[in-house]
């Protein structure tokens, strides 16, 4: 009976959605990782269309429009002791990103490692890293308003670079903001030693991917937002 | 991998390492704007520093290296869809820019 049950289809409505059931919920895995990680991924996978969807619109707006696009290079530019350097601002926040990718690679691994207290403590330095950045955001923010960039206005040429910049970058630091909060609480439950007690320090390499994400998108902000 | 009941736990110093290839590629792409490269070099620059550094993140820090093939095609195949996302959206870019310049003479 098994041998051609599998050939012949289900006569009636009911046998067909019983054999829906039975193949979702007959405790197959695909996935030899813990659920957490899995969905984790699944749902870094479902952020990567999003962000995607917001740069490839970016890209149709910014083909598509009259007016000339602004020189970000110019626009971001900071002057240092009297010299003006292209994308400082820009290439700060990307060189921090960097680093609290650094940091939580190392908490991971020592958390991997038992090490509490150094966990704990990349964890922190990583969410004071991730909080500048956001600092510097708000800091970018305000001097393109006071320049008088809005979401359906730019006096430096297309109205679509507002509301590309604040779609995107804000987008971005939200999720950064979001991870800062993420971070300290995974801290807080490192230094509590719940990971001691349930025996894995997992969440912590889970909470790791999402960082590592955020900082997985800003490479691409970075390249087709500010140097194309 | 002796410490596959302890998850992932890898060596510090390739960790030292991915992080110093990452500093170094994001310098050069800084470089690029820096001196002001324009036409296909600045593209083909950039987009080579952003794929690498994207590879070093997927690979190394979010340990795609040493997860099972499963996993590793269930996430990253599905985003090779949005290349035509940004195909149709070209085509049509290109499509809207002649018409403004047929009808509305720019």
């Amino acid at each position: 009976m098994a041998n051609h049950a599998s050939t012949e289809r289900p006569q009636t409505r009911e046998g067909a959605w019983q054999s829906l059931v039975d193949d979702w919920s007959s405790d197959r895995q695909a996935f030899k990782v813990s659920w957490g990680k899995a969905m984790m991924w699944i749902f870094l996978l479902s952020d990567t269309f999003v962000f995607s969807l917001l740069l490839i619109g970016y890209m149709a707006v910014r083909l598509t429009t009259p007016q000339p696009w602004p020189d970000t290079s110019e626009v971001f530019a900071l002057t240092v002791l009297g010299h003006e350097f292209p994308l400082l601002l820009i290439a700060i926040m990307t060189f921090i990103l960097i680093t609290s990718s650094g940091t939580m690679a190392m908490a991971v691994n020592f958390g991997y490692a038992r090490n509490r207290r150094m966990a704990a403590l990349f964890i922190l330095f990583t969410a004071i890293l991730g909080a500048s950045f956001v600092g510097l955001q708000a800091y970018e923010w305000t001097d393109l308003i006071q320049k008088g960039v809005r979401p359906w206005e730019n006096p430096m040429g297309a109205p679509q670079f507002g509301s590309a910049f604040f779609m995107i970058t804000g987008f971005h630091g939200l999720h950064v903001s979001i991870g800062v909060l993420y971070l300290l609480i995974v801290a807080r439950k490192v230094l509590r030693g719940d990971y001691d007690r349930s025996g894995s320090y997992e969440p912590v390499e889970i909470a790791g991917l999402y960082w590592h994400f955020v900082d997985l998108v800003w490479v691409f902000i970075f390249a087709f937002f500010y140097l194309l | 991998m002796a410490s596959a009941s302890e998850g992932q736990q890898h060596p510090v110093k390739l960790y030292l390492q991915v992080w110093g290839w990452l500093f170094v590629f994001s310098f050069m792409s800084y470089l690029v704007d820096y001196n002001d490269l324009q036409g296909v070099w600045r593209w083909t620059l950039v987009l080579m520093f952003m794929m690498i550094k994207a590879a070093l993140i997927v690979i190394f820090f979010m340990h795609m290296f040493w997860e099972r093939l499963s996993l590793v095609y269930a996430i990253l195949l599905p985003p090779l869809c949005l290349l035509v996302l940004v195909g149709f959206l070209a085509i049509e870019g290109e499509y809207i820019t002649l018409l403004r310049d047929l009808y509305l003479g720019r």
